[in-house]
């Protein structure tokens, strides 16, 4: 069912962009129609794949450094209030800063390959992950510390066995914002300065007027985007099952 | 029982009496109890009765020990004044933790000391067995009924083996014939202990309390104690339980002169 809807939503999206291209008579050079892009996806499949790789490993590895990151910083912030005090305002204060500026500066300092990317994605998601998890570390259920307090536990253990188990689904919700942001880090660091990556393959594309090919590396980001969002959900879904179940408890 | 089964209470852990000495507790400009001072007899069930918002539940965190600053007075158990280990705190939500199975929630405050062990786990399993949920020791708590849950909830208040078990409106949530099979469950599993259970349904009081305090008022206050018949759990279509209740009910009306 969820396929058949998914395929009909692509379908939906191809017949209004051939009806635009129609209606609007646009050149091929403007806006290639969905046929031109899928027969440029074809004929340059390798190339594509090949750049793809690069961009999902970028993307990949942001998000894990990022999570991982973001993860431990939450946690920390909610063990020890004197670090909160201090770190908060600091990553607050972070966000100010558009990552794109500092995009120029990241491959200056990390060159042109992946490390620049990677770092890229991994300022973009790190603070939707820690501003999450540390939210959802946060508002535990108040009778739910209290009755591990009665049974003996320590701070130490309150975090670990009930805190962290409980912030989950907020940690959950963070992890699928990040996921989907994570892909802009990437392409933006490969636009500013790369060989490789699809950001990179579109810049090229576009400056020599091949916007088949500009279009075909566009669907191959968002078809990668996609896949990934889904992969994450669906493992998020099944790893964090009591989320799914309170949902499911709220319908009516 | 061996001297060295864990399951059996050292005399240490021989239910003592519990004594509430002048304790107040308010917030600024408002005082929701002042210088209550009730007993709860040694491994006797007392029934603490009394309207919403009377401070109830408040009485039984301090007594509880979850509430540590913001009152004044003692609390004693036996001869102690430090409720750590000695109480247990079963609530009015079941407070099952939805990531973990029935048996996982049973041996919840093992696994928060560090002290899990087969032992722990097979007496949880004996346990479940002896309420009729061995086959479910497995299953997560959103697949269990209400009445399953707060079964779970009292297993886990159990397996901590603590001598003072307070108990805040634990069934209050469950249909009438579901609670009163509880009520009798509970009776029978925590018999030895000393038990405050707080709770506004005059009969669950009259049913299971060795002794009933009611308490009422602005700033609240708590009178003698009630004392029905016979042995507990009472059968609740008993004349003298039924005439009780009027009388409980009058007297919580009543409340007290300021």
């Amino acid at each position: 069912m969820k396929l058949v809807r998914l395929i009909v939503i692509a379908a939906g999206i191809g017949v209004v962009w051939q009806g635009v291209v129609v209606l609007t008579g646009a050149p091929a050079y403007i806006l290639p129609g969905p046929l031109r892009v899928v027969r440029a996806i074809y004929l340059h499949g390798g190339t594509l794949l090949g750049h793809a790789g690069a961009t999902l490993i970028e993307i990949v590895s942001g998000l894990l450094i990022g999570t991982l990151l973001g993860a431990s910083s939450a946690v920390v912030m909610m063990a020890s209030r004197r670090v909160k005090r201090w770190l908060f305002p600091v990553l607050v204060i972070s966000q100010a800063i558009p990552v794109f500026a500092l995009a120029p500066l990241l491959i200056l300092w990390l060159g042109y390959g992946m490390g620049s990317k990677i770092a890229m994605a991994v300022l973009i998601i790190f603070f939707p992950v820690t501003a999450a998890f540390f939210d959802g570390l946060r508002s535990t259920e108040s009778e739910w510390l209290e009755l591990a307090g009665v049974m003996n536990a320590t701070p130490l253990a309150m975090l670990r066995y009930i805190r962290v188990p409980a912030a989950m689904p907020a940690f959950a919700s963070g992890l699928r914002v990040a996921t989907a942001v994570a892909p802009i880090g990437a392409v933006v660091g490969e636009w500013v300065g790369s060989s490789r990556g699809l950001g990179f393959f579109m810049l090229h594309a576009n400056a020599r007027m091949q916007i088949d090919l500009m279009f075909a590396a566009l669907t191959l980001l968002a078809v990668l985007a996609l896949g990934l969002y889904f992969t994450v959900d669906t493992t998020l879904k099944k790893v964090v099952f009591w989320q799914t179940i309170k949902e499911k408890e709220e319908e009516p | 029982m061996t001297a060295g089964d864990p399951s059996h209470r050292p005399d240490r852990f021989a239910a003592p009496d519990v004594c509430v000495e002048n304790v107040s507790f308010g917030f600024p400009g408002e005082e929701i109890f002042r210088s209550l001072n009730f007993k709860m007899a040694a491994g006797r069930w007392t029934c603490l009765i009394g309207p919403s918002g009377v401070g109830k539940s408040t009485l039984l965190r301090i007594i509880s020990g979850s509430l540590r600053k913001g009152f004044s007075g003692t609390v004693r158990y036996g001869t102690g004044t430090d409720p750590r280990g000695i109480t247990a705190w079963m609530a009015q939500k079941d407070l099952l933790l939805p990531w973990l199975t029935v048996i996982q929630n049973v041996c919840l405050g093992a696994r928060l000391r560090g002290a899990l062990s087969d032992p722990v786990r097979q007496k949880a399993e004996t346990l479940l067995e002896s309420v009729g949920l061995g086959s479910h020791r497995d299953a997560l708590p959103t697949a269990l009924s209400g009445g399953m849950r707060q079964r779970v909830a009292l297993l886990r208040t159990l397996m901590e083996q603590r001598p003072v078990i307070l108990m805040d409106e634990p069934f209050s949530a469950l249909d009438a014939l579901t609670r009163l099979k509880l009520q009798d469950l509970a009776s029978r599993l925590v018999a030895g202990a000393t038990v405050l259970m707080v709770t506004h349904d005059p009969l669950e009081a009259l049913r299971l309390g060795d002794r009933i305090y009611v308490m009422t008022g602005s700033p609240a206050r708590i009178g003698e104690a009630l004392v029905p018949p016979g042995k507990p759990p009472r059968s609740p279509g008993d004349r003298e339980i039924v005439a009780l209740q009027a009388e409980l009910i009058e007297r919580l009306e009543a409340g007290f002169p300021p």
